[in-house]
C-alpha cells in the first residue's frame, strides 16, 4: 500500500489530484463535524440564498456525532458514522467549494461524479475506532447549531488523524476495488 | 417472594450500560486476535489491529469504544417471585439508562423520528421482558448503534424458498450492506415466529458469545455455511477488501405460521456490547 502521506487543510487542488484510492494518509489541521441535522440546516440556507455558517472552501468535513468529551479532554469518542445519508447533500457542498469528506460506507454514483468534477476526496476513517481516533483530536469548538448536541457544528483541530483514500477524482472506488480482490463469489452472484 | 429495591435496578443497569459501552468482551477481542491471522489483506489486517487498540484505549480510559454508544436495548429475565419495591421495574430502568448516559459520557442518541429532536438522556430504553421461574432478576444491558441496525432487515419469504432461500438471504443482506455497518461483523438470525418475533430472535442470537456453537447440529452447521459463505464475499474489514467479514453467525429458530416464513437479519459491528448482571 505504500507510504503515508501527510497531509495539511485546507486542501488545494493538487493535494487531491495526487491522491488515489488505497492510499494512507494521516490528515492534520482544521476539519469541520457535520452530520444529519446539520447538513439539513446547511442544505436549507443554500437553497435560501443565505450564507453557509462556515466557509466551506478547500475545507474537510468529517462525518462524526463525538461521545460528550469527559472533564479535561477536547472530545469524547469520535469515529465515523455511516455516509450514504450525507449523498443527497454532498454534490452541492463540493460544488461550492469542499475538498474532501471523511466517513465510512460507500457513497452514491452522484457523489463519486462529483468528487471527479469538482476535484474533491472521500477519506474513509475505521468505524468503531472511536477512542483511537478522538486521540488525533487536539482541539474542538462548537460554531454552529449548538441545539443539535452531538449533530452541531464542530471546528476541530486534528494531528495526524489516520485515513484511507476510498474515492479519488479518477472516480475510483476502494470499496468496488478491494472486494474484487478478495470475493471468491462468481462475478455473476 | 423476594424481593429487589427499585436503586439496586437503577444502579445496576446504569453500571451496565457504562460497562458494556467501554469493555469490549473478551470473546470478540479473542475473535479479532484470530481474525488477523487469517486476514490476507495489508489493510484489513491493519484495521483488525486498530481495533484492538480501540478496545484497549476504551478500556484504560473509561470512555466508549465508539461514539455511538446506541439506543438502550435491555432485555430483562425476571423470576415470578420477585418484586421490585419502591416504584415500577421499567421506570428503573429508564432512571438507569439516564443516570449510565450522563456519567458515563455516553452520547445520546435517542430522538423524534420527524423533528428529530434528542430526547436528551437516551431514553426510552428499549425493554424485552420475559418472566421465568424462580426468584433472580437478569439484565442483559445491550447498547445498539445506529449504523449496523440499518443495515438489518426482516423478510416474509415464501415456504417454498425453504433452508437454501433462507441462506440466500442472509448472504444477500450482507453483501447488500457491504461496508456500511462497520465490517467485521456479527450476524444474528431469527427464523419463524411472525414478523416480531422474528426480530427479537435475530437480536437476542447476538447476546451469544462468539466462538459458541449452536446445540441443534443443523442450525451448528448452517451457522458455518453462511459464516464460510459471507467470508467469501470480500468485504473485508470496513470493506476495504478481505478475508473477514463476519466474526459469526448466530441462528436462533422457532415454528411459524403454516404460510409463512420470517426471517431476520440484525447485524452487528464488532463492537458486540452486553453485559448482564443477575441479581
Amino acid at each position: 500500500m505504500g507510504e503515508i502521506l501527510r497531509l495539511q487543510t485546507p486542501l488545494r487542488d493538487e493535494d487531491v489530484e495526487a491522491l488515489r484510492i488505497g492510499q494512507k494518509v494521516l490528515l492534520s489541521g482544521v476539519v469541520y463535524t457535520a452530520r444529519d441535522a446539520a447538513h439539513r440546516r446547511m442544505m436549507d440556507l443554500i437553497e435560501a440564498g443565505k450564507p453557509l455558517p462556515i466557509d466551506i472552501k478547500g475545507q474537510v468535513i468529517y462525518y462524526v456525532g463525538p461521545a460528550p468529551a469527559k472533564p479535561g479532554r477536547p472530545i469524547g469518542s469520535a469515529g465515523p458514522t455511516t455516509s450514504y445519508r450525507m449523498d443527497v447533500y454532498s454534490p452541492k457542498l463540493l460544488e461550492l467549494g469542499l475538498k474532501g469528506m471523511i466517513g465510512k460506507g460507500k457513497r452514491s454514483k452522484e457523489v463519486i461524479d462529483a468528487l471527479v468534477r469538482y476535484k474533491g476526496v472521500y477519506f474513509g476513517a475505521t468505524g468503531g475506532a472511536g477512542a483511537l481516533l478522538a486521540r488525533s483530536v487536539l482541539e474542538a469548538e462548537v460554531v454552529a447549531y449548538e441545539d443539535l448536541g452531538p449533530e452541531a457544528i464542530r471546528r476541530l483541530v486534528v494531528r495526524e488523524l489516520p485515513l484511507i483514500v476510498v474515492n479519488d477524482v479518477l472516480g475510483q472506488d476502494l470499496y468496488e476495488e478491494g472486494v474484487k480482490r478478495y470475493s471468491r463469489q462468481p462475478q455473476a452472484g | 417472594m423476594r424481593e429487589i429495591g427499585f436503586e439496586k435496578v437503577v444502579e445496576t443497569v446504569s453500571r451496565l450500560f457504562i460497562e458494556a459501552n467501554t469493555e469490549l468482551g473478551e470473546d470478540v477481542l479473542d475473535a479479532i486476535r484470530k481474525a488477523i491471522e487469517r486476514e490476507e489483506s495489508p489493510t484489513g489486517k491493519e484495521v483488525l489491529a486498530e481495533l484492538l487498540e480501540n478496545a484497549r484505549i476504551a478500556k484504560e480510559e473509561q470512555v466508549p469504544m465508539c461514539q455511538d454508544t446506541g439506543l438502550a436495548v435491555v432485555f430483562v429475565e425476571m423470576g415470578q417471585d420477585v418484586h421490585i419495591v419502591g416504584g415500577h421495574l421499567y421506570e428503573a430502568i429508564e432512571e438507569g439508562v439516564r443516570r449510565g448516559y450522563r456519567d458515563g459520557y455516553l452520547r445520546k442518541s435517542a430522538c423524534h423520528p420527524f423533528t428529530r429532536a434528542n430526547t436528551g438522556d437516551n431514553t426510552p430504553a428499549i425493554i424485552h421482558m420475559e418472566l421465568v421461574p424462580g426468584d433472580r432478576l437478569k439484565i442483559i444491558a445491550m447498547p445498539k448503534g445506529g449504523g449496523s441496525e440499518n443495515m438489518s432487515a426482516v423478510a416474509m419469504l415464501t415456504p417454498s424458498v425453504g433452508k437454501p432461500g433462507i441462506m440466500d438471504y442472509v448472504v444477500k443482506r450482507v453483501k447488500e450492506a457491504g461496508s456500511n455497518p462497520c465490517p467485521p461483523v456479527i450476524v444474528g438470525v431469527g427464523i419463524g415466529g411472525t414478523l416480531e418475533k422474528a426480530a427479537i430472535l435475530a437480536k437476542r442470537a447476538l447476546l451469544r458469545p462468539l466462538g459458541s456453537h449452536n446445540p441443534d447440529p443443523e442450525l451448528d452447521q448452517m451457522e458455518r455455511e453462511l459464516l464460510e459463505r459471507i467470508n467469501d464475499l470480500g468485504i473485508g474489514p470496513q470493506g476495504y477488501g478481505g478475508r473477514i467479514t463476519a466474526l459469526g453467525v448466530f441462528v436462533e429458530m422457532m415454528p411459524c405460521h403454516i404460510a409463512s416464513l420470517p426471517v431476520a437479519v440484525n447485524i452487528q459491528c464488532h463492537a458486540a456490547r452486553h453485559k448482564e448482571a443477575v441479581l
